[in-house]
């Protein structure tokens, strides 16, 4: 038992560790960097999104690109078309984008697996074109332009930082939002579900319910985070949101470490930086580094950023109690796996 | 659960007094820095450089375009070996934006913020400058002679003062076109194939605008989207229009498809073929060049494969420095003879800017009146404070099925 009190203690000063290199950030770093940084922090609220629907409830979702740019373009149609503020077009997207994650919810009830994913596939490869062809509303190819907010004249920084700090609290409440509803009973249900359905279905878990909530809640974080996206930008276009872009999640849920709540963080950085410096490298060949990057990821680290804890954690177990071997051990990560 | 939530609360108010502490002591720093404008030197200009950037379609389907930044940066590299612009060595960054407007505000935020460009130099493509111009000109960077020939650079200088475009607009192509037919082909029928962009409207608005008043129709048009894959079901509806003139208002990837298609099908019309995919290199011989006779198009520059320029001093020193600047480009390929051109009218206006400042690059720019040796006699380059459109000349040429040959006359059209 103390081990477990050092691990979660370990486990906080990470944390606090991260939360003070957040907040330290923008004050170092150029605007322009801080613009990527606020990104990566709104594309974390998108993956940690995927990352419940995915990891925790086990359905696959290649759609969510769509989610992203349906938040996008809500809060962006919002703030030009019909003067809203830009703080209150955040909830109205992550509505909008829960309603339509619950429709997309639905077919779940009856699918699974790679059927599922065809059919959220499908979606991500109609957004775009439906952008396009919609230009009334979403200037088509043209694209939007969006005022970037200004920072109120009180709080004393420049408007890229109070973007960076605005998504970094949007993004904080989120991730600990999240952190509370896996705990509980949600999350035990949901990760019954992806375990063993009829299992779960027995136990008194209503399936239905689950799966559809899991959708609206995953793609309401995916279009609050679209909506935070654009806001450092100031410009979307059907361009914003390409295929590759549902993929880029999915990815970073892995590389961060599926089912897990921090791990997303880190994938949403991954995503950010790893195809810009892959460019920066060498323009020809940038999709090629970064999936090599990707791969080589993969093959030291399977287990995502985080499961390098729990990689250490596995270790440091397996030498403490040589004695009681596999067994312990095995109980030990079935323990950790739907934890934080 | 007591215990927790307290540490949780202490860690809450750690992290809040660390930011105010941090925040207090990065304001100064913050304010300074960034700000920009105001004082008496601007960033990305030094007694020894001046720095500009560009961003260009270096992947994706427009990655043909790439070649015009090789060309630009041969002319730099050229000037700078004689000792720069007063002193300053040019120096050109350039990124990648795959032809995607939303990359572009990326890589014009990158390079005005974070490389610190004295200004934006010849980034290409309608939608994607049209991203960004809001952005420059709330920044008062400059934006220049940006590679695209949308009307609306010079539409409204009051409102985007620091942007600019160079080439002949498209409203001025387009009413050089429909003088063409107005003489060659008074009753013409025309079918149009159009980009889906800011750049195809503007050519076909044009031309719809110039065809008021004749007795030339639009019987049938459609459009496609860059990122398609084909065109072979607009062309087929094209070719069942009836029409016995195609508008070929592509990019070049279009171009050649369109072209191909029409060598494959018994539609035989008189084909005209925007100046953005009149690349014989890049589109007529993958086509085939016998495909490719009797193409009418315009012209502004002089073609580097035209023997009537074999002799040309201009000619002779692009196609030398090219080389040698540029060991791997081909000097016959005409946008590199683009890039070189719009690099030196750049040069020109670096030549006349009074102080290192952009404003002064700006005034520099608005009071323009040069002649480019590479482009053809007779287009000159002209700008004042009033007018934004530095080229308004074009030539008709005709593909003989070896070359490009100019008819007629240089042919004024000013857009307004």
């Amino acid at each position: 038992m103390s081990s477990s009190s050092r691990m979660k203690r370990f486990r906080l000063a990470g944390w606090a560790f991260v939360a003070v290199v957040a907040i330290v950030l923008p004050f170092f770093l150029g605007t322009y960097r801080v613009g990527q940084f606020t990104q990566a922090l709104a594309l974390a609220i998108a993956v940690l999104g995927l990352n419940l629907l995915v990891g925790y409830s086990g359905q696959i979702s290649l759609g969510h690109g769509a989610f992203f740019a349906l938040g996008a373009y809500v809060s962006a149609i919002l703030i030009v078309d019909a003067g809203v503020p830009y703080l209150l077009t955040l909830p109205i997207a992550l509505a909008v984008c829960a309603v339509a994650g619950f429709l997309l919810g639905l077919p779940a009830l009856r699918l699974h697996g790679l059927y599922l994913a065809l059919v959220t596939l499908g979606v991500a490869i109609a957004a775009p074109q439906i952008i396009k062809r919609a230009e009334g509303l979403t200037g088509g190819t043209q694209g939007l332009s969006v005022d970037r907010p200004a920072a109120p004249a009180w709080i004393g920084l420049a408007d890229d930082q109070y973007l960076y700090f605005l998504t970094l609290v949007v993004t904080a409440v989120m991730f600990l939002l999240a952190a509370g509803l896996v705990r509980g009973r949600v999350g035990r249900a949901l990760i019954a579900i992806r375990e063993n359905e009829i299992a779960a279905k027995t136990m008194g878990v209503d399936l239905a319910r689950y799966k559809t909530g899991a959708f609206a809640v995953s793609a309401a974080y995916a279009g609050l985070g679209g909506a935070l996206f654009t806001l450092p930008i100031g410009f979307l276009a059907p361009e914003s949101f390409p295929l590759a872009l549902s993929f880029g999640f999915l990815a970073a849920i892995v590389v961060g470490g599926l089912a897990t709540i921090g791990g997303a963080l880190f994938g949403a950085l991954f995503i950010e930086f790893v195809p810009v410096y892959a460019a920066d490298v060498n323009t020809a060949l940038a999709g090629v580094i970064y999936g090599g990057v990707l791969i080589l990821f993969m093959y030291l680290l399977p287990g995502g950023v985080m499961g390098i804890r729990r990689q250490i954690a596995a270790r440091r177990a397996a030498s403490q109690e040589q004695d009681a071997p596999a067994e312990k051990q095995r109980t030990e990560q079935v323990k950790t796996a739907g934890q934080v | 659960m007591m215990v927790r939530h307290r540490r949780f609360a202490g860690w809450a108010v750690a992290l809040l007094a660390l930011a105010l502490l941090v925040g207090a002591c990065g304001r100064e720093e913050g304010s300074g820095g960034g700000g920009g404008g105001g004082g008496g030197s601007d960033p990305g200009i030094t007694d020894t450089e001046v720095k500009l950037g560009g961003s260009y379609p270096f992947s994706g389907p427009a990655s043909a375009y790439r070649l015009i930044a090789d060309g630009a940066k041969a002319q730099f590299e050229f000037v700078n070996a004689k000792g720069g612009v007063g002193g300053r060595k040019i120096k050109f960054e350039t990124l990648d934006d795959a032809y995607e407007p939303p990359k572009a505000v990326q890589n014009a935020r990158r390079l005005i913020e974070q490389e610190q460009v004295f200004a934006l130099f010849n980034t290409l493509g309608t939608p994607n400058n049209l991203a960004i111009w809001d952005y420059t000109n709330q920044r008062k960077v400059p934006q220049l002679f940006v590679a695209t020939g949308a009307s609306a650079w010079g539409a409204d200088i009051q409102a985007h003062p620091w942007t600019i475009g160079w080439q002949p607009n498209y409203v001025t192509e387009a009413k050089v076109y429909a003088d063409f037919l107005e003489k060659e082909k008074p009753n013409a029928k025309v079918a149009a194939l159009y980009q889906n962009d800011g750049f195809g409207k503007d050519l076909l608005g044009g031309f719809e605008a110039a065809l008021k008043g004749t007795d030339i129709q639009l019987v049938a048009k459609e459009s496609y989207e860059v990122t398609d894959p084909t065109i072979t079901t607009q062309m087929r509806t094209l070719a069942g229009s009836g029409a016995d003139t195609f508008i070929n208002i592509t990019t070049p990837k279009f171009s050649a498809q369109a072209i191909a298609a029409i060598a494959k099908s018994d539609w035989k019309p008189l084909h005209i073929l925007n100046n953005v995919g009149a690349s014989k290199t890049l589109v007529l011989t993958p086509v085939g060049l016998e495909n490719a006779k009797g193409i009418i198009s315009t012209q502004y520059y002089k073609d580097p494969e035209d023997p009537q320029w074999a002799d040309d001093a201009a000619m002779t020193e692009y196609k030398e420095n090219l080389k040698k600047y540029a060991p791997r480009a081909d000097p016959n390929e005409p946008f590199h003879t683009f890039g070189w051109a719009v690099a030196s009218t750049m040069v020109k206006a670096l030549e006349g800017m009074k102080e290192p400042t952009r404003q002064s690059l700006m005034d520099s720019i608005r009071n323009l009146d040069t002649e480019i040796p590479l482009l053809l006699p007779g287009v000159k380059v002209q700008t004042s404070p009033e007018d934004g459109y530095p080229i308004e000349a074009m030539q008709i040429m005709e593909f003989n099925g070896k070359n490009w040959e100019l008819q007629g006359d240089v042919v004024e059209a000013p857009a307004q």
